[in-house]
C-alpha cells in the first residue's frame, strides 16, 4: 500500500494552509514562518528517535488543543477525550487496513467521524454541568477500551491485539527517512489546524463560545443558542482530538485498545491545565509535558515514578496556577509595566 | 427464578461495597463541594496501615479504630498542606492536584508494601449467615456497618452544631464566614471525616477483593456511579445508588448474553449517563436553584 505513494497530501495541505494563513495578522505570520523554519531545521538535525518523540508531542498538543477548545474556551469539562482520540485512530487504522485508503485521506474521514460522534455525545451532555459532565465523560473514557475489545467488532478492530499498520515512506522519491517525513507531515497538518483554531476563537463564533463559558445566562439573553453552540463545540473539539488520534495511528503504525485508557484521558487533561486553559500556544507545552514528564519521573526514581510524577504535577500547579500560558502572560505584563514606568 | 434471586443477592453484596465508597464520596462532596479522585487511594492506604498494625499483632478492633483515627488526622493534614495554598485556584487545578495525589499515594503504597495481593481478615467471619447459602456473614456485616455509618452521619449533620457549620461552609462559604464559621477548618474537618469513612470502607471491602495498591480503582468508579445515580447531595441516595449499581451490574452480566459479560462496566456507566440525562441531580439529589 505504501509502495506507490501519491503525494497528493502536500498540495492539499499547502493550499488550505495558504488560505488560512493569509488571513492572519502580519506579526503572527512572521512568528509562524519562524516556527516552521525551526521545525524544518529540527527535521535534519535531530536523530530519528527524538524526531519520533517530538512528532508524538505535537500530536498530543493537537489533541490537547481540541480539549482546550471545549474546556478552556467553552467551559465544558471532559475527562474522556481519549475516547475521541481512539475513535480517530481506529477510523484511520481500519480505513488503511481494510479499505487500502492512502494515509492522508484518513485524516478528514477521522475528523468527520469524530465531529459527528462528538456532536452526538454533546447532546446529552447539554443537561450536565461541571463535575457531572466530568464524570459522564470519565465514563466514556473507561468504556472505550472495552468497546474496542468487544467480540462482535473484532473483525474490524482486531480485538485485544489491535491493528498493525505499515509506516508510510516519504513521497516524491525524497531522500529522507519516514520519521523525518512524518514529522514534516504532522507539522504541516498542525499548522493548518492551529491557524484554523486561532481564526475560530477570534471569530464571532469564538466570542459566543467564550460568552457561554463566562456567563451562560447573559449569553442566552443576548441571543446565543446555547445548546447549538455547546454541542457543536463538543463536535469540533472531538474533531481536533480525532485528527490527532488518526495522526498517532499513522505515526506509531499500531493501534490497540490499551493505548486509549484512562491514562491517556488524564494525560490530555493534565497537559491542558499545565499548558494553560484557554491558550492556543500553551497546548504545545502541554504536549511536551504529557510526553516527557513521565519519562523524567521514571529516570530519577525507578520504584517511585508515580510519586515523582505527582510531586512534579503539584509543584507545577503551585508555580503556575494558570498554566504555562498564564505565567508567560504575567511575566510579559510585569515586564511591560516595569519598562513603561521607567 | 432461583438464579434471579441468587444474582440479586450477589448484586446486593457487591452493591454494599459500592455503597460504602459512594457514601465516602458524597461525604467529601458535601464538605468540599468537589469530587475527590484520590479518595479510593486514600482508603487503600488506610487499609494498608490497618494491615500493618494487624501484622504487628494488634487486635482487630483496636487496629480498626486506630486506623480510623490516623486516617482522620491524615485527611486534615492533606487539606492543610496540599490544598490550602491553592485554595483560590480554579477547579481545573484542583482536579489536577487530585490526580497528582492519586499518583503519589498509589506509587507510595506500592513502594512500601509492594504490589503482591494480601489477604485481609474480616471481623464477622466469611461463613454463610445462619447456615443459608444466600449471603455471607461478612456481607451482612458490611451492609450493617454501612447503615450504621449512614445513621451516625445523618445525626451528625442534622443535630450537631459542627455538622450544621460544615454544611453552611460548603453551601455558601462567604455567608458562613460572615456568620463566624471558620470555613478553612470546616474544609479540613470534612477532609478528615471523608478519609475516616474511606478507611472504614477500605477495611470492609479488603476481605472481599484482597489488598493491593490498585484494589480501589474500579470500586471508586462504581462508587462514583452510585453516588451520582443517587444524587451527590444525598447520603441516603448514595447508599441506594451504590446498591442498585451493584445489582444492575450483576443482573446485566447474567441475563444479557454477550453484551452483559464483556461490557459490564460500560453498562454500569451507561446507567449513569442515562440517569443524569433524565435527572441531572441524581435520583435523590436536591435541585439547586440559581438566582439570576
Amino acid at each position: 500500500m505504501t509502495a506507490r505513494n501519491e503525494p497528493l497530501s502536500v498540495p492539499i495541505i499547502a493550499s488550505v494552509g495558504a488560505v488560512v494563513i493569509v488571513l492572519l495578522p502580519y506579526w503572527k505570520q512572521i512568528l509562524l514562518a519562524f516556527a516552521v523554519a525551526v521545525a524544518i531545521v529540527l527535521a535534519f538535525t535531530l536523530k530519528n528517535f527524538y524526531l519520533f518523540q517530538l512528532t508524538l508531542a505535537l500530536i498530543y498538543a493537537l489533541a490537547i488543543l481540541g480539549l482546550n477548545l471545549l474546556t478552556g474556551y467553552n467551559g465544558q469539562f471532559s475527562l474522556g477525550h481519549s475516547a475521541f482520540f481512539a475513535i480517530g485512530a481506529y477510523t484511520a487504522a481500519i480505513l488503511m487496513e481494510q479499505g487500502n485508503v492512502p494515509y492522508y485521506w484518513t485524516l478528514p474521514v477521522a475528523g468527520f467521524v469524530c465531529l459527528v460522534s462528538g456532536y452526538l455525545f454533546g447532546l446529552p451532555a447539554l443537561r450536565l454541568e461541571g463535575i457531572y459532565l466530568a464524570l459522564a465523560t470519565f465514563a466514556l473514557a473507561l468504556a472505550m477500551p472495552q468497546l474496542l475489545k468487544f467480540t462482535p467488532l473484532e473483525h474490524w478492530t482486531g480485538g485485544v491485539q489491535g491493528i498493525v499498520l505499515l509506516k508510510p515512506e516519504a513521497p516524491f522519491g525524497l531522500n529522507i527517512s519516514s520519521d523525518q517525513w512524518l514529522w514534516l507531515f504532522t507539522v504541516g497538518v498542525s499548522v493548518v489546524m492551529y491557524v484554523c483554531a486561532y481564526q475560530l476563537i477570534k471569530s464571532r463564533t469564538g466570542r459566543a463560545m467564550m460568552a457561554i463559558r463566562d456567563n451562560p445566562i447573559a449569553a442566552k439573553s443576548m441571543g446565543i443558542d446555547l445548546s447549538l453552540y455547546k454541542s457543536l463545540t463538543f463536535g469540533v473539539s472531538a474533531l481536533y482530538t480525532g485528527v490527532a488520534g488518526a495522526l498517532a495511528a499513522i505515526v506509531i503504525a499500531f493501534v490497540a485498545p490499551d493505548s486509549f485508557t484512562l491514562v491517556l484521558a488524564i494525560g490530555l487533561f493534565v497537559g491542558m491545565v499545565v499548558g494553560g486553559a484557554a491558550s492556543i500556544v500553551g497546548t504545545l507545552i502541554g504536549g511536551l509535558f504529557v510526553l516527557y514528564v513521565p519519562n523524567v519521573a521514571e529516570y530519577f526514581t525507578k520504584g517511585l515514578s508515580g510519586a515523582m510524577y505527582g510531586l512534579i504535577l503539584i509543584g507545577t500547579i503551585y508555580l503556575m496556577p494558570s498554566g504555562a500560558a498564564g505565567l508567560f502572560r504575567l511575566t510579559l505584563h510585569r515586564l511591560i509595566t516595569r519598562l513603561a514606568s521607567r | 427464578m432461583e438464579l434471579f434471586v441468587n444474582q440479586v443477592l450477589a448484586g446486593l453484596a457487591t452493591g454494599a461495597i459500592y455503597a460504602c465508597m459512594a457514601l465516602a464520596v458524597v461525604m467529601i462532596y458535601q464538605a468540599i463541594d468537589s469530587l475527590n479522585f484520590a479518595q479510593g487511594e486514600m482508603a487503600m492506604f488506610s487499609t494498608f496501615i490497618a494491615w500493618q498494625l494487624l501484622q504487628w499483632g494488634m487486635p482487630y478492633w483496636a487496629a480498626f479504630f486506630f486506623t480510623v483515627g490516623i486516617s482522620f488526622v491524615a485527611g486534615v493534614l492533606i487539606e492543610r498542606v496540599v490544598f490550602k495554598p491553592v485554595q483560590k485556584a480554579d477547579i481545573l487545578s484542583h482536579i489536577v492536584i487530585f490526580i497528582a495525589l492519586f499518583a503519589i499515594i498509589n506509587s507510595g503504597a506500592g513502594y512500601i508494601w509492594d504490589f503482591n495481593i494480601k489477604p485481609f481478615p474480616s471481623p464477622f467471619g466469611t461463613r454463610e449467615l445462619f447456615g443459608q447459602r444466600l449471603i455471607s456473614s461478612h456481607d451482612a456485616g458490611m451492609i450493617g456497618i454501612s447503615i450504621l455509618m449512614l445513621i451516625l452521619l445523618y445525626l451528625f449533620f442534622a443535630y450537631t452544631r459542627v455538622g450544621l457549620a460544615m454544611r453552611a461552609a460548603a453551601a455558601n462559604p462567604e455567608s458562613a464566614r460572615l456568620a463566624g464559621i471558620r470555613v478553612g477548618w470546616m474544609l479540613a474537618l470534612g477532609w478528615g471525616m471523608a478519609a475516616a469513612i474511606g478507611a472504614v470502607a477500605g477495611m470492609l471491602i479488603a476481605p472481599r477483593v484482597f489488598l493491593e495498591p490498585n484494589m480501589m480503582l474500579s470500586i471508586l468508579l462504581y462508587g462514583f456511579a452510585g453516588a451520582v445515580v443517587g444524587g451527590l447531595t444525598s447520603p441516603l441516595g448514595a447508599v441506594i445508588g451504590g446498591v442498585s449499581v451493584g445489582v444492575v451490574e450483576n443482573l446485566a452480566g447474567t441475563f444479557i448474553p454477550y453484551v452483559g459479560r464483556e461490557l459490564k462496566l460500560t453498562i454500569a456507566l451507561a446507567l449513569i449517563v442515562a440517569v443524569l440525562t433524565v435527572k441531572p441531580t441524581g435520583l435523590f439529589g436536591r435541585t439547586v436553584e440559581t438566582r439570576v
